[in-house]
């Protein structure tokens, strides 16, 4: 479908395409993050593609770079979808840092914040990067690969009442009976 | 003319004729008002609600149980639904809520989300309401079903009628497993022969 606009980045950008593949009818390009900005802004003015469906954020835990910033592009005029991605940050989480496309699309706001509190990759440029899902007083990032799947935070303090962990008539962790795994333990060579 | 005679306590007795009076102790009677008027409160916020409706609706109909008039204030109503999944960020709203509704007030978590946390047992939710407020009956199910929702209705209205405030959970009625005259069990077994 967007083959051509594969290879017009390629030939317009030279060097910040890292990668290019298609799947189902989906091109995806893999961009440069340092420039990643810059090429939404050639897709957006002169490559038609009016309107951010979605922006996410990947966690591959034992990659570096860690993160994959995922934008999915879509051109009404045209009918073409693109999917850009990013590669951000280093093993640990840290300096994953990528430009804004707030000021490209409005849509990018709350799903910049989103990817921003899910997992910490943090936008330049955003005009209000605060955390949308969880709370100001959350510490970490919710859907890290090595945040423990059963961490809770409580915002609203525990009742004082004896033995508030195991109220009648069930215990803390009864609701859920079939796993309470972590991503704490190790995974050998992986 | 005649003249105008009031029977006596005892004559009424006697006869069975008359007004007609009944003796009970006042903390019975006001319960048992109590417990036939439930102004609730609807805090619906997840899938539960569409079996709540059906509750509500003409089919289960708890309005025969005298608990079906809603009231959107919490200063209004004596029985709090937590109805769904509560989220650390609901937390406050809620406990806000149940401390702005007047004594004698009951709180019923409709469904595992409500009683326990059901399965999201993650950063964002609640692991049960009774974390944060005290809880009076916890309903089962995901979503319970009608008939489990009356039975906990009526088990509340059992303990507001005994003065128990201890905590009740709705039971099923049988085990299905018990019951191979249900179908459930042998229908298995048939089709692998």
């Amino acid at each position: 479908m967007a083959k051509a606009l594969v290879s017009l980045l390629e030939k317009q950008f030279p060097g910040a395409v890292l990668e290019a593949h298609s799947q189902h009818g989906d091109d995806t390009v893999v961009l440069d993050p340092a420039r990643w900005k810059e090429v939404a802004r050639f897709l957006r003015d002169s490559a038609g593609m009016e309107m951010l469906v979605d922006l996410t954020c990947v966690d591959w835990q034992h990659r570096e770079p860690r993160f994959d910033v995922v934008a999915h592009l879509h051109s009404l005029s045209k009918g073409q979808r693109l999917r850009i991605k990013a590669r951000v940050g280093d093993v640990e989480g840290e300096e994953a840092e990528i430009d804004s496309l707030t000021e490209l699309w409005g849509s990018a706001n709350w799903a910049e914040r989103e990817a921003f509190d899910m997992f910490g990759v943090v936008f330049r440029g955003h005009p209000d990067l605060r955390r949308i899902l969880t709370y100001p007083e959350f510490v970490g990032h919710a859907l890290r690969k090595d945040y423990p799947a059963d961490r809770i935070q409580p915002l609203v303090p525990y009742r004082e009442v004896e033995n508030i962990q195991k109220l009648p008539p069930f215990d803390q962790h009864e609701g859920m009976s079939f796993g309470r795994q972590t991503h704490d333990f190790s995974r050998g060579e992986d | 003319m005649g003249e105008l005679k009031t029977p006596t306590t005892q004559e009424i007795l006697e006869t069975g004729q008359g007004q007609g009076f009944a003796t009970t102790k006042f903390n019975e009677i006001l319960a048992w008002a109590q417990k036939y008027s439930l102004f609730m409160y609807p805090f619906v916020t997840a899938c539960c609600g569409m079996e709540f409706m059906a509750v509500s609706g003409p089919r289960f109909d708890h309005a025969r149980f005298g608990a079906e008039a809603p009231r959107f204030s919490p200063r209004q109503s004596d029985l709090l639904w937590v109805v769904g999944t509560i989220v650390q960020r609901q937390a406050p709203i809620l406990k806000r809520i149940y401390e702005q509704m007047a004594e004698p007030k009951w709180v019923l978590a409709f469904g595992t989300c409500a009683s326990v946390g059901g399965f999201y047992d993650n950063y964002a939710c609640i692991a049960g309401i009774d974390k944060i407020i005290p809880c009076d009956i916890y309903i089962p199910g995901c979503p319970p079903r009608p008939e489990a929702v009356l039975d906990g209705l009526m088990l509340l209205q059992d303990k507001i009628q005994k003065g128990d405030r201890r905590p009740g959970i709705v039971k099923p009625r049988f085990d299905p497993v018990s019951r191979p005259d249900m179908g459930v069990v042998q229908l298995r077994r048939s089709r692998h022969g």
